[in-house]
């Protein structure tokens, strides 16, 4: 056994030598799928997002508590009644193909954002309703009605700003070699294999930039993306499953390092989205008040993720600043659900609960099926596969549907378009429609002031928990594991892994 | 010869037509609307609009089949939504891949599966016949995801010797295209081998019985002369057979063996385009499988008549 290992070790030594050669210069991470079109104007996932943080920067990012700062702008202002937004952005910024980085190249990405067919930042962005170029440093976007999460949007995708001339020659299929301002450059993409990006030269924050090279490497299946790291195939990995955290901290080659995500998983009733809205549940809130009252939330997070996870009952963790405080996560109450159900005329309501057909989240169903019997409910699950389940939502063909959101930036996008009757059907499935809950959400867009906003939020969060569209039940923590050999990572709560600072030993 | 060859060529156009209209129909039974499937977790209404309306989604179902038979017999196997690439691109670029994986599985098979067979069909009955039929058992029982973990764990994790996954180009290192693709390659060999080993070894108990053997044996020549060289010829028809419809299996994609050691191929292509509803993609991918499995029979074909004469009538 032994000589057969030392033969098979002896074949494969100069290959091990050139790939230790590779490793040195290149940082490898694994992504848990592959990213969509590398285009920031028609990008859509978060995988992708990952790599757009190494290739393109944008007019502001967010630090740790998730405050906004500028990064290829370098200072902002609201005009005096809160409908314009004038950014003063970097000089001596080149594109990736040497292009200056100017006021007119905002200008042109905010356009092409907004005027691209098929463009995914269109709604982001839509109250800009024109971009002026002030001088070749300054640009003011002009906005239709005043909108505080503007900023929050140019923190992510629709902030970012590509080479008009690289975009303009391209045209659509501009993600196939993307040019940006970012610290690395586009190298080449072999779909579902790896994305290969290299230090750019002239990037203006250089300082910060320690590596040659990054190769990502989608590896959907978490156990392999695993043994790819602990056999030293990959530096780093993201989305690390619960179920594999006592492998990874075991291994003395690994640090584990994790931030409760911006998202949240939930329980989307429907309400008001065709005939199968017509039930207890459905219909009567105590119905739903008494199904999140026979939840024990920290019991679900412990089962299911090995207490990692978050509870939560809001659209923002518990330790958001905007989580309103005097609205706690209820303990669970079987006694006042049996009342309450008794109280609607439903002593044993029978609940179809869609739950996509992954692991963690049928898990997450049957401990609530098992959780609301007790109550008197009977939950019958329906394993769907994703995409299915969209369809079924938007038709309304759905009584209860487990899903999550992976969450923005800015609590807006966390809560507009989920409870509001102008959002769109395929978000507000349930069809909840509350006008003093619209009122309190467009009065939340229009101020800027921390504690403004928050106020508004409070009077959205007490109807919304009392109405109960939808039980929110956990928020999702970002997980990384990386060897020992990485240093310089700093988790974000937008779960990206950003360049700047990473260092090989 | 020449008679034979056309009238299995003509049969390649039918079925082509008939595999194009059943890839089209049965995608169309998958739930789930592909618009909203790609248009993100936004799912913003102008998006999904824009969509069925760029990929012919809110056309009547001939209408699509039609525009899409325009644009292959045009050499346009149409763009996948998800990463807005031509699918032709991304088959060309799947191929090689998927290409290397299953020669080198089906080299492995043959390594392995033709002289356990010959071993076991002269030795019938013996110990050797035994634990090659018991291998072969195993060989074929054995779930492929099971062994594939297995092996990375073992021979990557505990071990260090081979990366877990992934693929490296031939033209990039031919040492790491190697170590990259014998873990899968075994895999896939493995079951193959398997039922190698079974048809080799039947196909020679037959042969070996037959009056022809008797009488090169009574003429004095040497046994390995007769199981190699009169045996084995003969005995090779039903196994080219099964090397030639396995081959086109694997070029079909080795869907699980792909996904376990993320070999960008046919197989990691499809899978993820069927749970995307990347329509052309997945069109696209099985028409040209179902051309190389057409052709691989015909190859097949050729080669039996090449084998066995008396095939050729």
């Amino acid at each position: 056994m032994i000589n057969w290992r030392i033969f098979i070790a002896v074949c494969l030594f100069g290959s091990t030598l050139v790939a230790g050669a590779a490793a040195a210069q290149t940082l490898r991470i694994g992504l848990a799928d592959d990213p969509d079109i590398l285009d920031p104007t028609q990008a859509r996932t978060f995988s992708g997002r990952i790599v757009f943080a190494a290739l393109c920067d944008k007019l502001f990012d967010i630090g740790p508590e998730l405050e906004i700062v500028p990064q290829l702008a370098t200072g902002w202002e609201w005009t005096d009644d809160n409908k314009g937004l004038i950014v003063r952005v970097r000089s001596g910024v080149k594109f990736h193909d040497g292009e200056p980085f100017n006021a007119a190249a905002v200008k042109f990405s905010i356009e092409r954002h907004l005027t691209m067919p098929g463009s995914n930042r269109k709604a982001e962005i839509s109250a800009v309703s024109g971009v002026e170029v002030i001088d070749d440093r300054t640009v003011k976007l002009v906005l239709s009605a005043p909108y505080a999460p503007l900023l929050a949007q140019l923190t992510d995708r629709a902030g970012m700003v590509v080479s008009p001339k690289a975009a303009q020659a391209a045209g659509e299929t501009f993600g196939s070699h993307p040019v940006c301002a970012g610290p690395f450059k586009f190298v080449e993409r072999v779909a579902q294999d790896r994305i290969v990006v290299e230090r750019f030269a002239d990037y203006w924050d250089n300082d910060k930039i320690k590596l040659d090279r990054i190769v990502y490497l989608p590896i959907p299946d978490s156990t392999v993306r695993l043994a790819n790291l602990q056999s030293g195939g990959l530096d780093m990995i993201e989305r690390v499953a619960a179920t594999d955290l006592e492998a990874v901290r075991k291994d003395r080659r690994l640090k584990l390092l994790g931030i409760t995500g911006l998202g949240y998983t939930g329980i989307t009733i429907n309400l008001a989205n065709g005939e199968r809205s017509r039930t207890p549940l459905g219909q009567d809130a105590r119905v739903r008040q008494a199904l999140e009252l026979s939840i024990d939330r920290a019991a679900l997070n412990q089962v299911v993720f090995n207490g990692e996870f978050q509870p939560g009952n809001q659209w923002v963790p518990p330790t958001n600043p905007y989580y309103v405080k005097e609205l706690p996560i209820p303990t669970r109450d079987i006694a006042k659900a049996k009342a309450l159900l008794a109280a609607a005329g439903a002593a044993n309501p029978v609940v179809e609960l869609m739950a996509v057909n992954n692991p963690e989240f049928l898990q997450a169903a049957q401990v609530i099926q098992a959780m609301a019997k007790e109550s008197g409910f009977d939950i019958r699950i329906k394993a769907t596969e994703f995409a299915s389940s969209l369809e079924l939502a938007v038709k309304g063909d759905f009584e209860a549907y487990q899903i999550g959101w992976s969450g923005r930036t800015d609590l807006d996008g966390n809560i507009y378009n989920f409870v509001s009757c102008k959002a769109p059907p395929a978000l507000n499935t349930g069809r909840y429609c509350n006008q003093d809950v619209d009122l309190e959400l467009e009065a939340a867009r229009t101020v800027g002031a921390p504690d403004e906003r928050l106020a508004h939020y409070r009077n959205v969060a007490k109807h919304t928990i009392e109405d109960l569209p939808i039980i929110y039940l956990w928020h999702n923590k970002w997980l990384w594991a990386f060897s020992t050999k990485l240093s310089g990572f700093a988790p974000s709560p937008d779960g990206l892994i950003r360049p700047q600072g990473l260092q090989l030993k | 010869m020449t008679t034979f060859l056309l009238r299995r060529l003509a049969l390649v156009l039918p079925t082509l037509f008939f595999v194009s209209v059943l890839i089209f129909g049965l995608q169309q039974l998958l739930p789930g609307d592909p618009a909203l499937a790609l248009a993100g977790e936004d799912r913003d209404p102008g998006v999904v609009a824009f969509l069925r309306q760029k990929y012919h989604l809110d056309e009547p179902l001939p209408v699509r089949y039609l525009l899409w038979v325009e644009g292959v017999l045009a050499g346009d196997l149409g763009e996948s939504i998800r990463i807005k690439r031509p699918v032709r691109d991304l088959v060309l670029e799947k191929l090689p891949v998927t290409g290397e994986l299953a020669t080198l599985a089906i080299v492995i098979a043959l390594s392995i599966g033709l002289p356990m067979g010959i071993v076991a069909a002269v030795k019938n009955g013996s110990a050797i016949d035994h634990a090659a039929t018991m291998a072969a058992l195993w060989g074929r029982s054995i779930p492929n995801f099971w062994l594939g973990i297995l092996l990375i764990l073992l021979f990557s994790v505990e071990w260090g010797l081979l990366p877990a996954s992934g693929f490296v180009s031939p033209a990039e290192s031919l040492t790491r295209n190697l170590a990259t693709l014998i873990m899968p390659a075994f895999v896939l060999g493995n079951a193959i081998a398997a039922v190698m080993m079974r048809h080799t070894r039947s196909a020679m108990l037959e042969v070996l019985n037959s009056d022809y053997i008797r009488t090169a044996r009574a003429k004095g020549l040497r046994e390995s002369r007769v199981v190699l060289h009169h045996a084995l010829r003969n005995a090779l028809v039903p196994v080219i057979t099964l090397g030639a419809l396995e081959f086109g299996e694997l070029l079909s994609g080795a869907v699980l063996t792909e996904q376990v050691f993320t070999i960008p191929g046919f197989g990691k292509l499809i899978v993820d385009a069927v749970f995307n509803r990347d329509y052309a993609v997945v069109q696209g991918v099985v028409l040209c499988t179902a051309l190389a499995f057409i052709l691989l029979n015909l190859v097949a074909d050729i080669a039996y008549v090449l084998v066995n004469p008396r095939l050729r009538g």
